[in-house]
This record gives structure tokens, C-alpha cells and sequence, in this order.
């Protein structure tokens, strides 16, 4: 956890990655579930927000291992 | 002695156009070669998906001739409190879900035993594969008549089995079986393209790796999961993005099989949105529309890569 904090505070590509992702499916389970409208609603919102992160951050330094 | 190809080219190249060519830089003529297709690229890709973002913005209607006024956000607040293509998502989720879920299944199972080396094993391959080769609006059309609850085939086979009465179920017309009768459709379609990946994977596995494990006395349950299943998972997800992707935008097969019914239960968001865009011709609310999935599938696509080149590099 601590090397994934880290991560991000470096602007690492691998974490950043990570969190991206997390976003964009987070954002289509949101978009398909069938139980709350509201987060249907905030669905997009997180899609897009996860989907340009993903593509700014893929610019970011590998992490040196 | 005979000319090679490159010096009957550069003898039948005009004297003035290669004059002009040899005084370019090796960049420029890569330039040269290169525009025409960044052109097109430019023309039928980006173009349109720039003009669709700008339109998602408007209230343009593409069958009224009056100005397009500029509403904001407008569109996309209304998509996304709207239950009714909420309900289309659900559709298209349960459709994407449990098409990938049968066609990895049995694709993965065809694959592996077609691996095994028997007498006629390519003609098997061959019939398995047929289904992939027609064209999915005629599949959809005869599937209407096996679902057919008198006629149908696929209704007498489950009474065989189960001893239900043939013309006591519908599956197209039941709100509760339409959903399925598109998975079974699809699965039937397009689970051999999935085993046809995976055959090309299992056949890429060299036998020597499996000659090893047996010295070290390994189980084929054990080879199987430590390495039949690594070495074809970059295949196989290779497949589910190919098929995911179909998915999300499938259209013909469930138009002529179920035309989004009974009542909305299989209208699949490819449906709902060219219902939106060319029946009720509201461009603008469509093109909002179009960019929710395009943007949904674009971001699944980027992690899903990413998760197959790790799985490559392994």
C-alpha cells in the first residue's frame, strides 16, 4: 500500500494505471447495474474522468524496480 | 543479363517526375507515401467523431432544416436520468455477459478436444465452424422459425428432454425467455470464431513443455492448469475483447430475431440509439448517446490491452 502511495505521489505510470482502471470499471459496472439510478447517473461521469486519466497517464515514467 | 524489377521501374518512371523525386529527402517521400492514408483516416475517423462531440452539444435534428441552437450538456443529463435506457443497458449487459461467458466455455472446451488428435478431424472442424460463415440476418430469421412454438424445432428438442408441452413456451415472445433466446442465438453464431482463437493457441503450445511436466510426473489436471491454461490465456483474451467489443454494438442478428421485444427486454443500446438517431431523428440527443458508449468501450479497451500485453510479457 505504502509503495502504491508512493507511487502516486511520484507520478508513477504503474499506479496511476492502476487507479485509472479502477475508475473506468467502477464507472461500467455503474453504467450496467441494475439497483440505483443515481449512480447509473454518475456513471459517466466516472467513465470519462478514469478514461482521460488513463490516457495521461500512460505518458507518466515506468516505475524503476 | 535481365533487369531487376527496380530498374524497369526507375527506367519507366518519366524523366521530369524523377527528376523532382530524386531531389526530395527520404522524409518527404515517406511523407508522400504516408498522406493519402493519414487523409483517410483523418476523413472517415476522426472527422466524424469530432462532428459527432460538437453535435451531442446541440438540438440539431438531421430531418429539420432550422438552426442548430447550442443546449449544453443538455443531452447528456437527460441520457443519463432516462430509466428506459437504463434499462437498455441492463439489456445489453445481461447479453454481453452471459454471450462471453458460454462462447469462452464452450469455445475453450470445442478447441480442446478438436487439439486431440482423431480420425476426421478436420471435417468436424469444418462443420463447427460453419454457423460463423452465415450472415447474421439469416441466421436471426431462422432462428425465428426453430423458436417457432408449433413448428419450432428448438421448442420440440427441450420438450424431448424435458417432457414440457412444445407449444406451452414462447421464447421470443416471453419477457422472460427473449433475453436468452438472443444469448443462445449469438453463442450459437460465434462460439466457434472463439474456438478457432483458442485452437491457434493450444496448437502454439510446443509438446516438448508437456513432455517435461510428464518426467516430472505431473497430472494432466495439473499440466492443464499450469500450462494449457497460461500459455492460451493471451488468446482467449484476445477473443473476449473481439467479442466484447461485437457485443456491445450488436444490431442485425437481435433485429431480425426478437426487433428489440417483447415490449423493450432485448432492445440492446445499439438498437435504442439508432431508434433514437433515425426514427425519431434526434441527432443531437443520439450523438450524445453514441459518445457515452463509445466512451465506455474505448476505456474497457485501454485497460483490457494493457491487461493482455502484462499477461504477453509473462
Amino acid at each position: 500500500m505504502r509503495a502504491f502511495l508512493n507511487g502516486l505521489a511520484r507520478f508513477r505510470r504503474g499506479p496511476w494505471e492502476m487507479l485509472a482502471s479502477v475508475l473506468i470499471g467502477l464507472g461500467v459496472v455503474m453504467l450496467m447495474q441494475p439497483y440505483v439510478l443515481i449512480l447509473y447517473t454518475y456513471s459517466f461521469a466516472v467513465t470519462l474522468t478514469g478514461t482521460v486519466l488513463f490516457l495521461v497517464v500512460s505518458h507518466f515514467p515506468e516505475d524503476e524496480a | 543479363m535481365t533487369d531487376s524489377p527496380m530498374t524497369r521501374a526507375a527506367r519507366a518512371t518519366p524523366p521530369r517526375v524523377a527528376r523532382r523525386i530524386r531531389g526530395l529527402s527520404d522524409r518527404a517521400i515517406a511523407w508522400i507515401f504516408v498522406a493519402p492514408t493519414i487523409f483517410l483516416l483523418l476523413a472517415v475517423n476522426i472527422f466524424p467523431l469530432i462532428w459527432t462531440i460538437r453535435l451531442s452539444f446541440t438540438n440539431f435534428k438531421a430531418n429539420r432544416n432550422r438552426p442548430i441552437e447550442w443546449i449544453g450538456t443538455r443531452n447528456y443529463e437527460r441520457i443519463l436520468t432516462d430509466s428506459d435506457i437504463w434499462l437498455t443497458m441492463q439489456a445489453t449487459a445481461h447479453f454481453l455477459f452471459w454471450t462471453i461467458f458460454f462462447q469462452v466455455l464452450i469455445g475453450f472446451t470445442l478447441a480442446w478436444l478438436i487439439n486431440r488428435k482423431f480420425r476426421g478431424n478436420d471435417l468436424w472442424t469444418t462443420i463447427i465452424v460453419l454457423p460463423m460463415m452465415l450472415s447474421p440476418a439469416v441466421v436471426g430469421n431462422f432462428w425465428t422459425f426453430l423458436y417457432q412454438p408449433q413448428i419450432g424445432l428448438f421448442n420440440y428438442v427441450v420438450s424431448f428432454f424435458t417432457g414440457a408441452d412444445p407449444s406451452s413456451f414462447q421464447m421470443i415472445g416471453d419477457v422472460n425467455l427473449a433475453p436468452w433466446a438472443i444469448v443462445i442465438v449469438d453463442t450459437w453464431m460465434w462460439t466457434p470464431f472463439v474456438m478457432l482463437i483458442c485452437l491457434a493457441g493450444l496448437r502454439s503450445i510446443p509438446d516438448y513443455i508437456y513432455e517435461a511436466a510428464e518426467i516430472d510426473r505431473a497430472s494432466n489436471w495439473r499440466q492443464f492448469w499450469t500450462i494449457t491454461i497460461p500459455m492460451v490465456l493471451p488468446f482467449l483474451m484476445l477473443a473476449i475483447l473481439f467479442r466484447g467489443i461485437e457485443n456491445f454494438k450488436m444490431f442485425d442478428l437481435v433485429v431480425q430475431l426478437t426487433g428489440g421485444g417483447p415490449g423493450s427486454v432485448t432492445e440492446l443500446t445499439s438498437i435504442n440509439l439508432k431508434r433514437e438517431a433515425f426514427e425519431k431523428w434526434r441527432t443531437g440527443y443520439a450523438s450524445a448517446y453514441a459518445i457515452i458508449l463509445f466512451v465506455t468501450v474505448f476505456g474497457l479497451a485501454s485497460i483490457y490491452v494493457k491487461a493482455l500485453n502484462k499477461v504477453k510479457e509473462r
